[in-house]
């Protein structure tokens, strides 16, 4: 939409854009820099020297990472199993009809991500210790599952609504029932979008401290672990080498996330 | 044709029911929406109104216990001095934090949608996606590296023989502090920090949507560069930075970890929220405190919706 073919970027915009770009992306390479330091009390800068020794450390001294590790790693698969069932599903429903109320049930699913975590957190939390529930994984994956539908919703939804609805006429004119044409003409149109919404919401679920922090009891995800680390640090570069791994495995996903739902763009029978 | 095909398979039960479906397309609607309506009213919108409940319980100052029947009191506490400083104070952060955003956001979002072509376009949308997506905590963590005593600020302070310039900020009543991870302007920086790609992204799409003749128009009926951007651009961004701004308000308004790692110890809503409902035992008050953030939200959002905020999102 650029209104002149040969206009050229002002060099003042052309600035203060690339340097908001340094703001976003230096700090996250400090953690990678201090992940090689020597110095394990302070934070050192320029690091008195480099050293790799940090990585075998967390590999094999440190036994408190693993369990929090496993934990998220569970936590998140059966939060985003459980959200991509009832995200498509709402989304399904709210693309496919118009009737009254639609707009508040829409607005009742982006609650959970409008409204802060602590909110989410806090109401959660007394809402089991009124039913007397006992803190488990449960208790993690019911909270994490809460916000966890609202990213796939929201990635299945924009799919949905560009789904061709003569592509569903012509299956069902050829025979097809509903349960066949899901399988076998709108599953395959939004499968990329419902893994690209599944790997986010893996991310989130992997990621999230604030909800967490009310509904787990004595259990530790990888993020409440590092959240302890932060208050009270014991060897600091290990805490930035699980950082650094955090950073690869949350960032994987939204790559491929993005490279999914950029192909998936052009839909089936929606060019004409 | 399609009587033939399904003579061929035969007419199972799936078939029955999905004719049925197929008769009353409401009920599809209703099998398909009631599962996940069902969790978050149950699971989410239940437990909001058990809190929203509890807010009109109070605490009874001897034994500690929470006392069952309803009052306003709990409220009325909201207003005592000490309470009402922890939301005046929250407010403001959220404020400055969203006016930060908007400042470094906007050139962003305004080079990708306007300038940015082909691969620097998905250069500029990685570039504000990774950040955006990667842990919450390892940003936070990646501030208080920065904003150490020892850190990389100060080194350039000294190198940049600005020493003199940092110490006198550091100096400064309210935003100052004895290093800059124990003061408001770092609790400010990483909020900014860590909220800008929300801000990003709708501006972004805001200023994607303006149409190109409505510029050239301008340019043509005499406005200069300036005048185009303050009198046509600016105005169709607006609902843009509106939709970002919720993120970043909402979001800074109900943050508890942020002002505790990096900051002084002067209490955000998070903070008392989370000190309250654990150490405290005081659930009532700390529901009436969640309140403010929903109440300010609920106004926050019915505006940005008049402004026609949410069609950007």
């Amino acid at each position: 939409m650029s209104s002149s073919p040969n206009r050229a970027t002002p060099l003042g915009l052309r600035i203060s854009a690339i340097a908001g770009l340094l703001f976003l992306h230096l700090p996250l390479a400090l953690i990678f820099l201090y992940a090689f330091t020597t110095e394990e009390r302070s934070f050192q800068f320029p690091p008195p020297g480099y050293t790799t020794k940090w990585f075998g450390v967390a590999w094999s001294e440190r036994p408190d990472i693993w369990p929090p590790l496993y934990l998220s790693l569970k936590v998140a698969a059966i939060a985003t199993a459980l959200a991509l069932i009832f995200g498509t599903l709402a989304a399904a429903a709210l693309s496919r009809a118009r009737f009254f109320g639609r707009e508040t049930i829409s607005l009742l699913f982006i609650l959970p991500i409008a409204l802060p975590g602590i909110i989410t957190g806090i109401s959660l939390r007394s809402a089991f210790d009124i039913m007397g529930l006992d803190f488990s994984i449960w208790t993690i994956v019911l909270g994490h599952a809460t916000f966890c539908i609202v990213v796939v919703y929201n990635n299945a939804i924009a799919r949905f609504r560009r789904l061709s609805g003569s592509l569903i006429e012509a299956s069902m004119d050829l025979g097809a029932n509903s349960f066949q044409t899901f399988w076998y003409v709108i599953l395959p149109q939004i499968g990329t979008a419902l893994l690209a919404g599944g790997m986010l919401a893996f991310a989130l679920s992997f990621d999230e401290v604030i909800v967490t922090t009310f509904t787990a009891g004595q259990q530790s995800t990888l993020p409440i672990w590092m959240l302890s680390e932060l208050i009270r640090p014991r060897q600091r570069p290990v805490t930035n080498v699980v950082a650094v791994f955090v950073v690869v495995v949350t960032l994987l996903p939204i790559l491929a996330a993005y490279y999914l739902t950029r192909e998936g763009e052009h839909t089936g029978g929606s060019s004409k | 044709m399609s009587q033939a095909a399904i003579a061929e398979r035969g007419y199972g039960p799936l078939d029955r029911v999905s004719d049925i479906f197929f008769v009353r397309p409401k009920l599809l609607t209703l099998v398909l929406l009631l599962p996940p309506l069902l969790w978050i009213g149950i699971v989410y919108v239940g437990s909001l109104f058990a809190l929203l409940l509890q807010s009109f319980y109070s605490l009874d100052d001897y034994s500690g216990l929470v006392v069952h029947e309803f009052t306003l009191s709990t409220y009325a506490q909201l207003l005592e001095e000490a309470n009402l400083q922890i939301i005046v104070r929250t407010v403001t952060m959220s404020a400055l934090v969203t006016i930060g955003c908007v400042i470094i956001a906007f050139p962003i979002a305004y080079y990708a949608a306007r300038y940015a072509r082909g691969w620097t376009k998905a250069f500029f949308y990685l570039a504000v996606m990774m950040p955006l997506w990667s842990s919450y905590l390892v940003k936070v963590y990646a501030w208080k590296l920065i904003l150490a005593k020892e850190g990389i600020l100060t080194w350039l302070a000294k190198n940049l023989h600005l020493s003199w310039l940092l110490d006198g900020i550091m100096a400064l009543p309210v935003i100052g502090g004895p290093s800059l991870s124990f003061s408001y302007i770092g609790t400010f920086l990483v909020f900014v920090y860590i909220w800008i790609p929300y801000m990003i992204l709708p501006i972004q799409a805001a200023l994607e949507r303006v149409p190109s003749n409505y510029i050239e128009a301008s340019a043509d009926l005499g406005a200069e560069p300036r005048q185009t951007f303050w009198t046509v651009i600016f105005p169709l961004a607006l609902p843009g930075i509106i939709a970002g701004s919720i993120f970043t308000f909402s979001l800074t308004l109900g943050d508890y970890i942020v002002p505790t790692i990096v900051g002084n110890s002067r209490l955000m809503i998070g903070q008392a929220v989370y000190t309250l409902q654990g150490t405290a035992g005081n659930i009532p008050l700390a529901a009436a405190f969640t309140v403010v953030p929903m109440a300010i939200m609920g106004v926050y959002l019915w505006i940005a919706k008049r402004m026609g905020a949410f069609d950007v999102l």
